[in-house]
């Protein structure tokens, strides 16, 4: 259940100018990030996954089923997106009452959908403001409210656009735990990210975009250990790697824990 | 006299109980590059907009104590002469360029058209916006086909145009891919150079230890700390203030390894010398 294969993905907004230029690609149970450079078509990419837009050529398989032969409710029960920009998709006066529609929308009851976002914004530590008006809240909890109501829809396959863009180090650390615990509940997580240090701490598979293609991909520390091939990407390294090779630290470090007990290490 | 002056500045939003900014005091030298860290209910976004004059004139609300922007008393100043002195650039790149030109050029001609300035001092002032934030090569494309690092750019030099002497940016490199925001601070740290003086709300800490001269840390709406980057990283509290330090200052506190001023390296370099002496001195 809910694995995409990507075969031979083209598309253009308008003709003149090709956004994604064929990309083959098959995800797994791996947490995997997208990076690449502002307009590398990172969000175009994930829009199609999500047959909100449809591709000029090449085909998306769902779980072995063409996308393009389903209809977007079948679709919106796999697949779970949380939009980069949160004000995109919320529009209800109060926050539980705008986590429900995704769950309402694919079926749910009144009493699931309600326990369903609950839970959904105990997850993301927003359980106190369920009766308050979204757009009251600052950007970063609006972006949780919206992550809230993708997870309470319960897709086995969640894609976030840039969840950690503008949260401060709580934040991060509770985007990071909502991805831990979808993976351990068997579900595929892909997000796409431009923080470097959180793509190494949390993800096991990175994905590198360059012009529409795919310029590299692995696991994450032979990924960032490509410095050449990042930088023309206009990526960079984590800041736990750059320090470690500094250092000469040796195994292509990813965190700040990873290079602290490398230290910590008697040498020789 | 200092190029920004605060005084225990007081401020709530309209319909709120909570004070959004608490007995703020702090001042500024010309010229100086500030990072503004702390959680995001800190307050950091309410005192760019008081800095920049949105609070009190937009932003109503209760309000007191004093801002002072070069002299201007931006609560008594008229709004027009305040946003002159103090420009403010939002965190995201398309909400500032207004999309109604179709070339970098005319975009950054935009709000001195609006200015009113003759036409031979607005080209003066397009031709040095291009030079400083690096875009000349892009000035005759449309802004909107730009990489993100770019726009941002040409957003600031919309705004710097204008010549304001203090240029204020919250969180503009947020919405980044990395080298996009290297070039953002590259150019805004080019800018103290002439004379403009620099306050960024930033979550990126490697980058504010990297760039700014001096650091303030706000929590739940007070000033907690105003000091070198290197003494604020240093900070035992700092994990319950909402601020993760940079990897090397992280990884020196992990270590005990402190510079002879009391304080954890935030720069590489360092730590590399730090830990060359310990080996020099085992060895």
């Amino acid at each position: 259940m809910g694995k995409l294969e990507i075969e031979k993905l083209h598309f253009a907004y308008d003709k003149a100018t090709p956004v994604i230029k064929g990309i083959d690609l098959e995800l797994d149970n791996r947490k995997t990030a997208i990076i690449g450079q502002n307009g590398s078509g990172k969000t175009t990419f994930v829009k199609l996954l999500k047959g909100l837009l449809r591709p000029d050529s090449g085909r998306i398989l769902l779980d072995g089923a063409d996308l393009a032969t389903m209809t977007v409710a079948q679709i919106a029960k796999q697949i779970g997106l949380v939009f980069q920009n949160p004000d995109d998709q919320i529009f209800k006066s109060t926050v539980l009452d705008e986590v429900m529609v995704g769950p309402l929308n694919i079926g749910q009851t009144l009493d699931e959908a309600r326990a369903s976002s609950r839970a959904a914004l105990a997850q993301v530590q927003l359980a106190d403001v369920e009766q308050v008006n979204p757009y009251d809240l600052n950007l970063a909890q609006r972006k949780m409210v919206a992550l809230a109501s993708i997870l309470a829809m319960d897709t086995p396959i969640v894609i976030f656009d840039e969840p950690t863009m503008g949260q401060d180090a709580a934040g991060k650390a509770i985007i990071k735990k909502v991805i831990e615990d979808l993976q351990a509940e068997g579900k595929a997580v892909l997000c796409i990210l431009h923080d470097m240090d959180f793509a190494a701490a949390v993800f096991e598979r990175i994905i590198v975009f360059s012009q529409g293609q795919l310029l590299l991909e692995g696991d994450a520390r032979e990924v960032f250990k490509q410095k050449e091939l990042l930088q023309q990407a206009y990526l960079d390294q984590p800041q736990a790697m750059k320090i470690a090779h500094a250092l000469g630290i040796p195994g292509d470090l990813l965190t700040v824990e990873e290079v602290d007990s490398a230290l910590a290490r008697p040498s020789q | 006299m200092s190029i920004i002056e605060v005084k225990d500045l007081k401020y709530r939003y309209p319909d709120t109980t909570k004070l959004a900014l608490d007995g703020i005091s702090f001042s500024v030298e010309q010229g100086e590059f500030i990072g503004l860290i702390g959680r995001n209910t800190a307050g950091k976004s309410t005192l760019c907009y008081a800095l920049s004059g949105l609070v009190p004139h937009f932003f109503k609300g209760a309000y007191g104590g004093s801002v002072e922007i070069a002299g201007l008393n931006v609560r008594t100043t008229d709004v027009s002469e305040v946003t002159a002195a103090a420009g403010l650039v939002f965190e995201n790149p398309f909400s500032q360029i207004t999309g109604s030109r179709f070339t970098v050029y005319e975009e950054i001609a935009f709000g001195l058209e609006n200015m009113g300035l003759p036409r031979d001092e607005m080209i003066k002032r397009i031709e040095e916006a291009l030079d400083l934030l690096d875009i000349r090569k892009v000035k005759d494309k449309n802004p909107f086909d730009l990489s993100g690092g770019q726009m941002q750019r040409v957003a600031i030099a919309g705004v710097v145009a204008m010549k304001p002497k203090v240029l204020i940016l919250d969180e503009p490199t947020s919405q980044l891919d990395p080298q996009g925001s290297e070039e953002v601070f590259k150019v805004v740290e080019n800018l103290t150079k002439e004379g403009i003086t620099i306050i960024m709300a930033e979550q990126k800490m490697e980058k504010i230890a990297q760039y700014a001269d001096r650091v303030l840390l706000l929590d739940d709406a007070k000033l907690i700390a105003y000091d070198t980057p290197e003494a604020v990283f240093s900070r035992d509290d700092l994990a319950s203030l909402g601020v993760q330090p940079p990897a090397v200052t992280a990884i020196a506190r992990h270590l005990g390894k402190r510079k002879a001023t009391g304080h954890y390296p935030v720069d590489l370099e360092e730590l590399k010398m730090l830990l060359a002496e310990e080996g020099a001195a085992h060895g």
